[in-house]
């Protein structure tokens, strides 16, 4: 069994070594107390969820423990009844970082109120959204501080038992948390009787098996019960009525990864982060045609263009930065003049997007937006359970629509017959899946209206990215090398040596391999 | 009785807690459209279309998983609600064949009904259907995926009521189908061919094979009790020309709705030439018709002279399971104290 | 197609299987571990071991093949240890990709998105790989083959049998 003393030796023995080799790599600095990545892309960002991602060796728990790690967790267990864990998290107003940013403290509260024989506390890591790797990098690089805030959650709730979703594309987090669990097991800060304090509490990983949908809490429990991922209409609350019938509290890995530190260093110190309604930080996977990619973490309220610009360096390329993507499959797309939009759970609602989990596609010129709508709603029809109506058919008809578009094959009405399906589509499906799916159209049409008149009525795509509605040519600026002619598959370009030469449009199939493979940049895209 | 006050369409009612939103507003008579509930099973959610709006409650919300609340102001056909339905009438319509001409169950199909009462005609997307799939297996009736519109109500039957689970959920999204494990169709799985999927099939995916061409506004129905056991479930005769064309469980009796292969698909022997519907006397070699009271004293005095000539112990009596308890008492009360032998069994015993 | 899982080759895993389906049998929603574990081990999910499942932990098989179908990792035919993917995508189709495809699935004896019975290969048809200007195009495993010509396939399939 692990005692008080044993914590704080441990931490005694190993900090002083590590945080001298750390320092001697020459890849962090001490920034106040706390030792922080260096460089330029990490003086804007705050990290408390990524505190401790590419600093310690996620396998080994002692470097947890020096960094403070299991400390929460023991000032719970030995001077905090449960209630007093519950008020402090909902003191702290943390906010579910997994998308939707119901509080914390009032799912705990919900859960610790009613009595029960079993509870259950669930860590939602099914991150599924495309182009996020927030969670998969806690749970790679730290997963102690997730299996530390499932023990607080489960002591502050009365559960004796934690299970970890993970998505089954996610092997290397499967096997840092395995590490970890087994290390903590044997530390005795998972099992019984934990600290001494008779507490108990035991996690078990499940795995996903390719299925977006379970990252939904209701049919994330179905999975792990055994059922096809399909939602269940909310009869109960899952704090109520969760996992085999019992109370459950599903979490997100970011969100507990915040408990922690939360319990550390008080509701105050958090609150003193971010905005009012919104404290504390949250994780970006910042991507797409960006400069600076990677992962960010960033005080709630900052302005997107200070995360596009000030720390991903912008669009890539120096091309033309058009628009930036929250939410994945759910979110919307934020259009260049919002840019300086603060990134906080209201300021986004506001503007048809959401916060997400944390995926953040930036765009440049060459996007064409009607062709990201497509590729969400693709997904979204992919993804769907099919259990319900709406989400089922309705999908499926905006993508055929949107496809249909994106050929040179809309029609008038088309921009209408989406806005419909949005509508009844959002305001009607049974899960949070269906009812987002509709966003990144809802918001491309919102502030890319003309890009599909333009698709529509012009047959043209004003990003020049839709193969069945843009032209090679070649211009002047042709030197007769005959390389294109050379790679054409389908032999559509003619002329003779250092002439210029010409591109049949008729046999042309848009494949690009003639403007790859010019010298001189002649091949033009209209 | 602890109950709650709401207001439905701007009317105040007062309705028992934890009712659901749906069985309360057809408790009063208002009705709301749906294709996936059923009040024997647990409330699925699947077809959206009894979606009501609550005042204060943002979007819509679905009457058959809502439970009333105090203070609760319903709207069950508002302007959004109907739109709403209208919206996905036109998206299940357009993902299902439009042959009612020739479809058995026109007439008697809900998504048929609702198209007609939200007028909604032949779909906004008629463009990729499901993939068509026919399982003719069972000799009983067929399933025609086609117009399957994944109400989820058969596989719900099978599994929570009847506890065969012979069918289930393939794939998931556009592509879900009710089917049997690896496809093998009906016949090969471990259905039993109660029907009391068909009988819960909204639309005419799931259709009772039948001898006879009807349409459903043809028949007569006929309220009895089925012979086939002692358990006496009621159950809908339909007939055409007095010829019975099909069975339908009764729900307002003890066997809620359900039924066996014998009470919903054993009634063609009814009709059949062969059929005895008179008493038959052989007659020097050759049987012929005669009347009941003939037949009787053939019987009586043909006994009377067996026991004379062979005792009590020469008489055997088997009785069937098809009779009622009853019945039963009485042939073997007739066997011991008439008869006076103790060679009575039942077909049920075996 | 059906396919034939060897019990008799796939003794010792099967052992192994039932063992794990023994120690799941008293816990809690056993049945996601047990297809995974049996993927795993299997490489797809036989039928055979299905209906073992369906026995051992009293699930009926309606619903283990809910179940499988539903999530995207299960599979019921194994892959081939070469994957052939042939492109068709525009570039590929214009320049006789069908007529290369037909001759793999001739060759091998089997249909696109099926393996052979020895799982060898697999053939998977594929949306345009990007490298149109060297069409047609086919891909084993990792390797690209550029201008494949029907003549070409005997020998490409040679190298990795």
């Amino acid at each position: 069994m692990i005692t008080k003393e044993k914590l704080f030796e441990i931490k005694e023995k190993t900090k002083p070594s590590l945080v001298e080799k750390l320092l001697e790599g020459d890849r962090v600095e001490f920034r106040g107390d706390d030792l922080v990545l260096k460089g330029e892309y990490y003086k804007k960002q705050v990290r408390i969820a990524l505190k401790n991602c590419d600093i310690i060796d996620p396998t080994d728990i002692d470097e947890y423990i020096a960094f403070d790690g299991y400390f929460a967790l023991l000032k719970a267990l030995t001077e905090q009844e449960p209630g007093d864990v519950v008020a402090e998290i909902t003191e702290s107003l943390l906010r579910g970082r997994g998308g939707a940013g119901f509080p914390t403290g009032r799912k705990w509260n919900e859960a610790y109120k009613f009595d029960a024989d079993k509870k259950y506390i669930i860590c939602n890591a099914d991150e599924g959204d495309p182009g996020a790797f927030m969670d998969r990098s806690i749970l790679e690089k730290d997963p102690h501080s997730v299996l530390e805030g499932m023990a607080i959650g489960g002591y502050a709730i009365g559960s004796d038992q934690g299970y970890i979703y993970v998505r089954a594309e996610y092997p290397m987090a499967v096997k840092r948390l395995e590490i970890a669990i087994k290390q903590a097991k044997e530390y005795g800060l998972l099992g019984n009787n934990i600290f001494g304090t008779g507490f108990n509490f035991d996690i078990e990983l499940r795995l996903g098996s390719g299925a977006f949908v379970c990252g939904e809490g209701t049919a994330l429990m179905e999975s792990i019960e055994g059922r096809r991922g399909m939602p269940r209409p909310k009869l109960y609350r899952t704090a109520h009525k969760g996992l085999w019938g019992k109370p459950t509290i599903i979490n997100n890995v970011e969100t507990l990864a915040n408990v922690p530190a939360i319990m550390n260093k008080g509701a105050k110190w958090f609150r003193s982060i971010g905005t009012e309604e919104s404290p504390g930080t949250k994780v970006f996977a910042l991507v797409g045609k960006v400069e600076n990619a990677g992962l960010v973490e960033v005080p709630m309220g900052m302005t997107l263009r200070e995360i596009v610009f000030d720390i991903g360096g912008g669009a890539q390329d120096g091309k033309e930065y058009k628009a930036v993507q929250t939410g994945g499959p759910s979110g919307g797309c934020i259009p260049a003049d919002l840019i300086d939009t603060p990134v906080d759970f209201e300021s986004l609602g506001k503007i048809w997007s959401i916060m997400g989990s944390g995926g953040m596609v930036v765009m440049d010129e060459n996007t064409c937006m009607v062709d990201i709508a497509k590729f969400f709603l693709d997904f979204s029809v992919d993804e769907s359970c099919g259990k319900c109506v709406p989400c089922r058919e309705g999908t499926k008809r905006m993508h055929e629509i949107l496809d249909r578009i994106t050929k040179g094959e809309g029609v008038e009405g088309d921009i209408e017959r989406l806005e419909n399906l949005s509508k009844t589509v959002s305001s009607t499906s049974l899960c949070g899946l269906g009812q987002t799916a509709p966003n990144p159209v809802i918001t491309t049409i919102k502030y890319y209206r003309h890009e599909y008149e333009a698709h529509i009525k012009d047959k043209s795509c004003p990003a020049k990215s839709c193969k069945a509605l843009i032209k090679y040519e070649i211009t002047d600026d042709c030197i007769g090398c005959t390389r294109c002619a050379k790679v054409c598959p389908v032999v559509a370009i003619t002329g003779k040596v250092k002439e210029k030469h010409l591109i049949d449009q008729a046999i042309c199939i848009k494949c690009g391999a003639c403007y790859d493979v010019c010298p001189v940049d002649a091949i033009s895209i209209i | 009785m602890n109950t709650v006050k709401l207001t439905i369409n701007g009317k105040q009612y007062e309705i028992e807690k934890g009712t659901f939103v749906l069985k309360a507003c057809s408790d009063i008579g208002i009705d709301i459209p749906t294709m996936c509930h059923d009040e024997r099973l647990v409330p699925s959610g699947s077809c959206r279309l009894c979606q009501v709006e609550v005042e204060g409650w943002g979007k819509l919300h679905t009457a058959c998983t809502t439970q009333v609340k105090e203070g609760m102001v319903i709207h069950t056909h508002s302007e959004k609600v109907v739109k709403a339905r209208q919206d996905l009438l036109d998206m299940l319509i357009s993902n299902h064949p439009l042959d009612c001409l020739t479809c058995e169950s026109a007439g008697a199909c809900k998504l048929q009904d609702l198209c007609y009462e939200y007028g909604i005609t032949e779909g906004t997307y008629r463009w990729e259907m499901s993939k068509p799939y026919y399982d003719d297996t069972n000799p009983f009736y067929t399933f025609d995926a086609s117009k399957c519109i994944l109400c989820g109500l058969c596989v719900r039957v099978c599994d929570e009521l009847q506890g065969t689970n012979a069918i289930g959920f393939e794939n998931r999204g556009f592509e879900t189908l009710v089917a049997t494990p690896f496809g093998e169709g009906l016949e090969n799985s471990t259905c039993v061919s109660c029907g009391n999927c068909v009988s819960v099939c909204p639309v005419g995916a799931l259709e009772p094979r039948s001898k006879m061409k009807f349409r459903q506004w043809e028949i007569e129905t006929t309220r009895t009790t089925c012979s086939y056991c002692g358990v006496g479930c009621q159950m809908d005769l339909k007939t055409k020309n007095n010829r019975v064309v099909g069975v339908e469980p009764a729900f307002d009796a003890h066997n809620e709705g359900l039924l066996c292969v014998k009470g919903k698909f054993s009634y063609n022997f009814l009709s059949h030439p062969d059929r005895l519907t008179m008493p038959l006397v052989r007659k020097d070699g050759v049987l012929v018709e005669t009347t009941w009271d003939e037949a009787y004293n053939v019987i009586t005095s043909k006994m009377k002279q067996t026991k004379e000539d062979f005792g009590s112990d020469s008489f055997a009596g088997l009785t069937s399971a098809r009779c009622t308890n009853e019945d039963n008492y009485m042939f073997q009360k007739m066997f011991r104290s008439t008869l006076g032998t103790n060679n009575v069994d039942h077909c049920a015993r075996l | 197609m059906e396919f034939k899982f060897d019990k008799e080759e796939n003794k010792e895993q099967i052992v192994a299987f039932m063992e794990f389906l023994d120690s799941k049998k008293n816990t809690p929603g056993p049945l996601m571990p047990s297809l995974q574990r049996a993927q795993d081990v299997f490489g797809f999910l036989p039928k055979e071991m299905l209906e073992t499942i369906s026995k051992e932990l009293s699930i009926p098989m309606a619903e283990i093949y809910g179940v499988a179908t539903f999530y995207s990792q299960f599979s019921f035919v194994p892959t081939g240890k070469n994957k052939v993917s042939v492109c068709l995508g525009t570039a590929c189709y214009v320049k006789g990709a069908q007529s290369i495809l037909e001759e793999i699935e001739s060759q091998l004896g089997i249909e696109s998105g099926e393996t052979t019975v020895d799982e060898v290969f697999s053939i998977a048809a594929a949306r345009c790989v990007g490298d149109c200007s060297i069409a047609p195009v086919i891909l084993v495993n990792e390797d690209v083959y550029a201008k494949v010509k029907k003549e070409d396939i005997t020998e490409i399939l040679a190298k990795y049998n």
